[in-house]
């Protein structure tokens, strides 16, 4: 048992403690978290999944500046009731382009991974400037103030520039294209052709049918489109999960 | 350190041999069932690894001995209860629409499932009673903008209202007449649909708005204003508002339209789960 009676060495060696413990961690980090890098199920392609158009990007941002994700998450868990409540459970690929992701882990208010397409416009709008209006027992504060600020594309293309940097397939034809694409967006009467062929199933409406484009507009252009891009119509789910 | 045995006096138990300042550690032996405790976790885990998916390979995971994948647990769970209720949901599906509430088996099934089909995708927008809000519909009352007999009512869930994603959704668009008519004529076919609503008006103002109303409004709300629902046209003559009946909101939805959104509910939800809601809504009162 001479072997076990060295501890002391190390007990007594802060450096040598420090080292042996991080190698310790580090072996269990690599063995926990390397394998998601490069195992084929659980880094699955999904047809339909795209990059957020610039008007959907700058939502998004707003999504994440008021903390949205305090109270919503965006993860429908593989389980019967979420399901049959929420839709297809979420997949890994459907948030591949999110930086940082969305998923959250705290439901005050429903999930809202697949919330795109399941109310109006106008609903968003009217839910989002006084939740009680439509949803009387909800306790979600109102965003009424997000109508009358404007936005403006002067810096969607640096943040699309910054996305693509850490691997979201935004091409150079997109960013060239941002400000005119996220005017087009809110604006029914555009020519929205090359919109819709870079980003396919893009909701393009004057959101808050008001003038200009707000932070409303951006943010429901955002809700719209979560959870929209798989058609689960056709999607085969990899059994090995 | 085994070979150190040097008992504590006070305590009667075995000390580590570690000593500090003449204070000897205690070598205290675990409980027990605390140590087969441990020991069963281990097993247990060893257990676990063969069992279920634990240590990843080159191209995969170990599948473990189970076969147990969330996916498959998820659609298996999902499965066994569509096909506990798979016998009422044919039924239901082969019954033609009007007959469902006159077997007493599927009514029943039609109201409950229907119910919570209801809370679960309808009351966000129409509410939890389905009295509805500002721009969405009260199902409660017997006025219908398309119709209130159960086909109809089964149409507009599966299809939708005015929704780019089904070509066969209801549509029906209210020119915004802020663009077309003047500020007076606005004000006068105002004051003519607080007459026709039985409200307070100003007479001569409604008498001249009903010339405007005969020239621009009647061919879908009808000369007397009573709507049509081939059209999707309310009627204007009851007390019933959509979007308010104050001159302000009138005003307003002549002047710029409205035009509320339901989405076509045929993809997200099953045939069977779309009729149980319609005969859920069509017994809540209005039904035709």
């Amino acid at each position: 048992m001479a072997f076990l009676d060295r501890h002391k060495k190390i007990e007594t060696n802060a450096t040598l403690l420090f080292v042996l413990a991080f190698l310790v961690v580090t072996i269990g980090g690599i063995v926990e978290i390397v394998p998601l890098f490069y195992l084929q199920n659980t880094i699955e392609k999904v047809a339909g999944v795209r990059p957020y158009s610039p008007l959907e990007m700058t939502g998004r941002n707003i999504y994440i500046r008021e903390g949205c994700y305090v109270c919503h998450s965006q993860m429908v868990r593989p389980m019967r009731d979420e399901v049959e409540r929420y839709g297809h459970y979420s997949l890994a690929a459907e948030s591949m382009y999110d930086h940082p992701f969305q998923w959250g882990s705290k439901r005050t208010g429903p999930d809202l991974a697949r919330v795109g397409g399941r109310y109006s416009n106008e609903w968003h709008v009217e839910h989002l400037i006084d939740p009680r209006s439509v949803a009387p027992e909800s306790v979600m504060p109102p965003y009424a103030f997000l109508t009358e600020k404007l936005v403006r594309p002067e810096h969607i293309a640096d943040v699309m520039a910054a996305n693509a940097a850490v691997g979201v397939p935004y091409t150079e034809e997109m960013i060239e294209n941002a400000a005119r694409d996220f005017r087009a967006q809110a604006d029914p009467e555009a020519d929205t052709d090359g919109l819709l062929a870079r980003y396919p199933g893009a909701v393009v409406a004057n959101f808050d049918r008001r003038a200009g484009i707000s932070e409303m507009d951006a943010l429901v252009a955002y809700l719209q489109v979560l959870g929209t891009m798989v058609d689960f119509s056709t999607f085969q789910p990899d059994a090995s999960r | 350190m085994t070979d150190h045995r040097d008992i504590d006096q006070a305590t009667g138990t075995d000390t580590t041999g570690h000593e500090w300042d003449g204070i000897k550690e205690l070598n205290t032996p675990l409980p027990r069932w605390w140590l087969w405790t441990f020991y069963g976790t281990i097993v247990f885990s060893l257990a676990y690894m063969v069992a279920y998916p634990a240590w990843p390979l080159v191209n995969s995971a170990t599948g473990g001995v189970l076969g147990w994948s969330s996916r498959g647990a998820v659609s298996e769970e999902i499965d066994r209860f569509r096909e506990m209720n798979a016998p009422l949901d044919a039924a239901i599906v082969a019954k033609p629409l009007g007959e469902i509430a006159s077997d007493p088996q599927l009514d029943s099934y039609a109201l409950n499932g229907g119910a919570a089909v209801f809370r679960t995708y309808c009351a966000q927008c129409h509410g939890a009673g389905a009295a509805g809000a500002k721009g969405f519909p009260n199902l409660l009352d017997d006025d219908w903008l398309w119709g209130g007999d159960i086909e109809a009512i089964h149409a507009t869930i599966a299809h939708g209202v005015r929704n780019d994603e089904d070509p066969d959704a209801r549509f029906s668009e209210m020119p915004a007449f802020g663009e077309i008519l003047s500020r007076e004529e606005i004000a006068a076919v105002v004051a003519h649909v607080r007459a026709i609503s039985g409200q307070d008006h100003d007479a001569a103002l409604a008498e001249a708005g009903a010339t405007v109303f005969a020239d621009n409004c009647a061919a879908c709300h009808g000369e007397d204003g009573t709507g049509s629902r081939d059209l999707g046209a309310p009627n204007l003559t009851d007390a019933i508002w959509l979007w308010g009946g104050s001159e302000e909101a009138i005003t307003e939805t002549v002047r710029l339209s409205r035009a509320g959104v339901m989405p076509a509910w045929s993809g997200r939800l099953s045939e069977a789960q779309i009729r149980q809601v319609a005969v859920y809504v069509h017994s809540l009162g209005g039904g035709e």
